[in-house]
């Protein structure tokens, strides 16, 4: 490996990127370069646990022994391929030898509510801090968006019996991710637990005295509402790229291999790449164990050993006291068949693509589960 | 090579049971079980199941 290493992005793929550098032997200077001023941390228990317990631990452990330069409280602002070296603003430039992109996503934020204190978004653990803080005074909350973070913040905010209105734009929660009649059963769940569920429908407007105090709906309700969590899903975070000659289409495209340009490769919730299961359409996915299996990867791609990039992905989202889990590729894409859903919430279902199985979710049938992944991966190899 | 998994910080995510077939598994239960003297050419699986656990619970030592 080639000196000098950068790794733009200081979350859960950069930090894998790291560490696998260091596993291949490499005893070069890492520098990692990240907006938030953390070291990389687990950001699933934000939705969580976080939000539930003062004493719930985000740490990930190692980062102190990886002997990376930490660059940190500025994100790169800009990359200079031919120079090779990352900008940071005003700060000094970082060059380098072989660059990591792993600048991860953003919210989506509601337009027109920008200003008002009370409505927030979550994706950093500042942002968990102001939420858990703001939990505090027991606030009417309107929750937008039923995606996996709106229904987990929801769930967790019944948990501390926080009153919640659920509001989504489409027919059921997660409809596009996991198909219409698992989102089905998500949306029992939610009413079971008196979340008041507006299925259909979107926030249009945010209005109060400098803070959110009314929520409009588009059918014209309006809710009363001392906070506003913004669940509207994530873009990209590639604006700092444009014009550097990395392509860029709903992310930072990759080839078949990992890499966005010579010496450049890019993973994580950034990276867009051609998946082997769907014939070589751009696949991009936000889940944990992604980031943690192609942040590796990418390193390898900058070596030249790395095999083409073709993971089973999986998730795990937890809803009041279920945890769901998935293996593979699931969503409303794919003809779904619900094999098992049982009175107390657990079920199955598995989804079916070209005449074949390419993927599973369950909430309760976990072994089931690790069947469907070996098949997977044995129809991969 | 020796494996050890905190069980007081398990969840059964099972990324494991995913990442390394062969030393993790789950029982009738849904519990997670494991080999604890797995054969050596298992390292790298086995990273690759420390790594990917949400919780970080899996710990190898000895060579």
């Amino acid at each position: 490996m080639p000196g000098r290493i950068a790794i733009a992005g200081a979350g859960l793929a950069g930090l894998s990127a790291a560490q696998e550098l260091r596993r291949l032997g490499h005893d070069g200077e890492i520098s990692m370069v990240g907006a938030e001023s953390h070291r990389p941390y687990r950001r699933p228990p934000l939705s969580k646990d976080y939000l539930l317990d003062h004493d719930a631990d985000v740490a990930l452990p190692g980062t102190g022994e990886l002997g990376v330069t930490w660059l940190l409280g500025q994100a790169a602002t800009g990359l200079d391929l031919a120079g090779r070296r990352l900008l940071r603003g005003a700060l000094p430039s970082v060059p380098f030898d072989a660059l990591v992109i792993a600048t991860g996503v953003r919210p989506r934020t509601l337009p027109g509510a920008d200003g008002l204190r009370g409505v927030v978004t979550l994706r950093t653990l500042d942002d968990a801090r102001t939420l858990r803080d703001a939990l505090a005074g027991r606030p009417r909350v309107v929750v937008a968006g039923a995606g996996f973070l709106g229904s987990e913040v929801a769930a967790t905010l019944r948990a501390l019996d926080v009153p919640v209105t659920l509001v989504e734009p489409d027919r059921v929660p997660l409809r596009r991710p996991l198909g219409e009649q698992v989102g089905a059963i998500i949306a029992d769940l939610h009413r079971a637990h008196d979340v008041d569920l507006r299925l259909g429908r979107r926030v249009s407007a945010v209005t109060g005295a400098g803070r959110v105090e009314r929520v409009h709906l588009d059918d014209g309700t309006v809710l009363a509402a001392d906070l506003l969590v913004a669940a509207l899903g994530a873009e990209p975070q590639v604006e700092w790229l444009h014009g550097s000659g990395v392509r860029l289409d709903g992310g930072v495209v990759v080839d078949r291999h990992g890499l966005a340009a010579p010496r450049v490769a890019a993973a994580g919730d950034v990276a867009r790449w051609p998946s082997a299961m769907l014939g070589g359409e751009l696949i991009r996915v936000e889940h944990y164990s992604n980031a943690v299996e192609q942040g590796a990867h990418a390193v390898r791609a900058l070596l030249g050993i790395a095999d083409r990039y073709d993971p089973v992905p999986s998730f795990w989202c937890d809803l009041y006291g279920h945890r769901l889990r998935s293996v593979g590729l699931t969503g409303a894409g794919y003809e779904l068949r619900l094999l098992a859903h049982e009175p107390d919430g657990r079920f199955l279902a598995e989804y079916h693509h070209n005449g074949r199985v390419v993927g599973a979710v369950t909430a309760g049938f976990l072994r089931r589960l690790t069947t469907y992944r070996h098949l997977l991966t044995k129809e991969h190899a | 090579m020796r494996v050890r998994v905190d069980m007081n910080l398990c969840q059964t995510h099972a990324q494991c049971v995913f990442a390394a077939p062969e030393v993790f598994a789950l029982n009738d239960d849904d519990e997670l079980v494991y080999d604890a003297t797995p054969a050596d050419a298992l390292r790298p699986a086995i990273e690759e199941a420390a790594r990917a656990c949400p919780v970080q619970a899996i710990f190898l030592d000895g060579d």
